[in-house]
């Protein structure tokens, strides 16, 4: 064995809540920062919606009404309507830039200055998960600002507050999935499957295009899949807090979601069993 | 949320700064370490030699917990890895052997959120920063992003990054790779003179044999076994070599035309 020296290991100190709160704010900070530097992903992020609500919406109010159904107190125009689901939709697409970025942090070593953080680890990717949700809510408020200049307004301006809680809670439950999804990427290239797979088939078979309702009359086991949708329920969060009410069976199914989500992402990134000790044989 | 203090390990009359015993580690069915067991002690600066392959990066990740170790233990002062891993982690320094900076950010932002992943806030670190930065001859760059810095100017800042948080234990792994001979002499300079003015203890892995100095402890790894350890120059004497070089050709029986090189 190698000689050594007499020396007395520091004690242990442990970490201070003040220490948490500085290693989430340090996280919080590098995502907003990398989405400064990120112009391009900023304008597609609003882009994408507005061309929804500018051109898909605009051409489909006269030909489709929406009819009173909660939280809505009279007949609604469809851009009035699909608002909620396009809200949600930055959320999701964020969700998996996130999880995009995670692959990215992984292939390029990055990750792993987060992960030999002395913090616990389901604290760090909590972090994490806290600042894409961050970022995805500075979209959505974005987003709602070029909309009220289209005429697009809660009944109450107090809705735009109310929303808030919805979409930190539903930005983290997209942002957890994208995180569980992240952990089974391999690489890079395989990211455009996830799109295609996970993407578009959450968003168009949910209540954000059209409601429940309307899909039953026309295709009852969509509707069925609409229901089974877990995204289905952050949009119908976010369009009942936006009219200041709440939606109890979305509010517990998405916060259901948050906890099995964030607890596979959890499970994926613990070195024992997840993706790391998958990958190890890739490490030499 | 407020982690309670782990005891503090069973105190005896010496503290190694890494204790590495008995680790065991399997990719499949194919072992990668086999019982190895090791000491780095503190203002020491050990070399971890062994050709690609031999495991070395397999050691580093079980150290930093990237992967979990199953068999055997591994201590950062008398901290346990596994199970203490926040008091372990926090006494080490780590440069990997890829580049893990962010690119997109200025050396003093990578440093800052270093500095925040323990527990340091922003004001503290950039105290500590300009010192690590002087030091480590880069001041003057410090507003400059990462993207625009030379391969050997990124691990300067790595290294530096690595010291900020004031650990007590330095992890290198392969850092001189692809940089050419006047950057590899700065870096280690560098990192000799944290072990010379800090006490701090140094694990350095490598096949560069000429990284090597007679005062360097030298654990040589193969195969995932270890072979031979000491101090340079007891490892000349006992293995009758005129160098190091020599040594590990004697103690491995390999062909090292190809892996080690000086």
């Amino acid at each position: 064995m190698t000689s050594v020296t007499t020396t007395q290991p520091a004690p242990a100190r442990g970490f201070t809540p003040a220490q948490y709160l500085i290693c989430m704010g340090g996280i919080v900070w590098r995502e907003a920062l990398r989405f400064v530097h990120q112009r391009g992903r900023f304008i597609s992020a609003l882009v994408r919606p507005l061309v929804w609500l500018f051109i898909f919406a605009a051409g489909f109010r006269s030909v489709l009404g929406v009819s009173i159904i909660p939280p809505y107190q009279t007949y609604i125009l469809y851009d009035v309507y699909i608002t909620p689901g396009l809200m949600a939709m930055i959320q999701l697409f964020n969700g998996m830039q996130s999880s995009l970025s995670m692959v990215y942090d992984r292939e390029t070593g990055n990750m792993r200055t987060l992960l030999v953080s002395p913090l616990p680890r389901w604290y760090l990717l909590t972090s994490k998960l806290l600042a894409g949700a961050a970022v995805s809510i500075l979209q959505v408020y974005a987003y709602l600002l070029i909309a009220y200049f289209w005429g697009i307004e809660p009944d109450s301006l107090w809705g735009y507050l109310a929303v808030l809680p919805a979409l930190m809670l539903s930005g983290l439950m997209l942002g957890a999935l994208g995180m569980a999804l992240s952990s089974m990427v391999r690489q890079l290239e395989n990211f455009a499957g996830v799109m295609n797979f996970v993407i578009f088939p959450m968003f168009f078979a949910s209540s954000a295009l059209y409601p429940i309702w309307k899909v039953q009359e026309g295709s009852p086991w969509l509707a069925t899949v609409c229901q089974l949708n877990p995204f289905t329920y952050a949009v119908e969060l976010i369009r009942f807090a936006f009219y200041l009410q709440v939606d109890w069976l979305s509010l517990a199914v998405v916060a259901g979601c948050l906890v099995v989500f964030l607890a596979a992402a959890i499970l994926a990134y613990d070195p024992a069993r997840g993706v790391l000790i998958r990958r190890g044989g890739a490490a030499e | 949320m407020v982690k309670t203090p782990d005891a503090p390990p069973a105190s005896g009359a010496a503290q190694a700064a890494l204790e590495v015993a008995g680790v065991t580690h399997f990719y499949g069915k194919r072992k990668a370490l086999d019982n190895v067991s090791f000491n780095v002690a503190p203002g020491t600066f050990t070399v971890l030699l062994g050709l690609n392959g031999a495991g070395k990066s397999t050691l580093f990740s079980l150290i930093t917990r990237l992967y979990v170790n199953r068999s055997g233990t591994i201590k950062i002062f008398g901290y346990n890895v596994a199970k203490q891993s926040g008091e372990a982690l926090r006494r080490l320094g780590v440069v990997f052997q890829a580049r893990t900076l962010d690119l997109e950010l200025t050396v003093t932002q990578n440093l800052i959120y270093h500095a925040a992943l323990h527990g340091i806030g922003p004001f503290e670190a950039k105290r500590r920063m300009a010192s690590v930065l002087a030091r480590a001859g880069l001041a003057d760059r410090a507003k400059e992003k990462v993207r625009n810095l030379s391969g050997g100017y990124i691990r300067r800042v790595e290294i530096a990054r690595a010291f900020l948080h004031h650990p007590q234990l330095l992890l290198l792994d392969e850092p001189t790779v692809g940089l050419d001979i006047k950057a590899r002499a700065d870096i280690i300079a560098q990192v000799r003179d944290l072990v010379a003015t800090e006490n701090l203890g140094v694990l350095w892995t490598t096949h560069l044999i000429d990284e090597i100095v007679p005062t360097d402890s030298v654990v040589i790894l193969h195969q995932g076994k270890v072979l031979d350890q000491g101090v340079a120059s007891d490892i000349l004497a006992r293995t009758g070599t005129p160098d190091m070089r020599s040594a590990f050709v004697k103690i491995t029986g390999s062909d090292i035309s190809e892996g080690i090189a000086p």
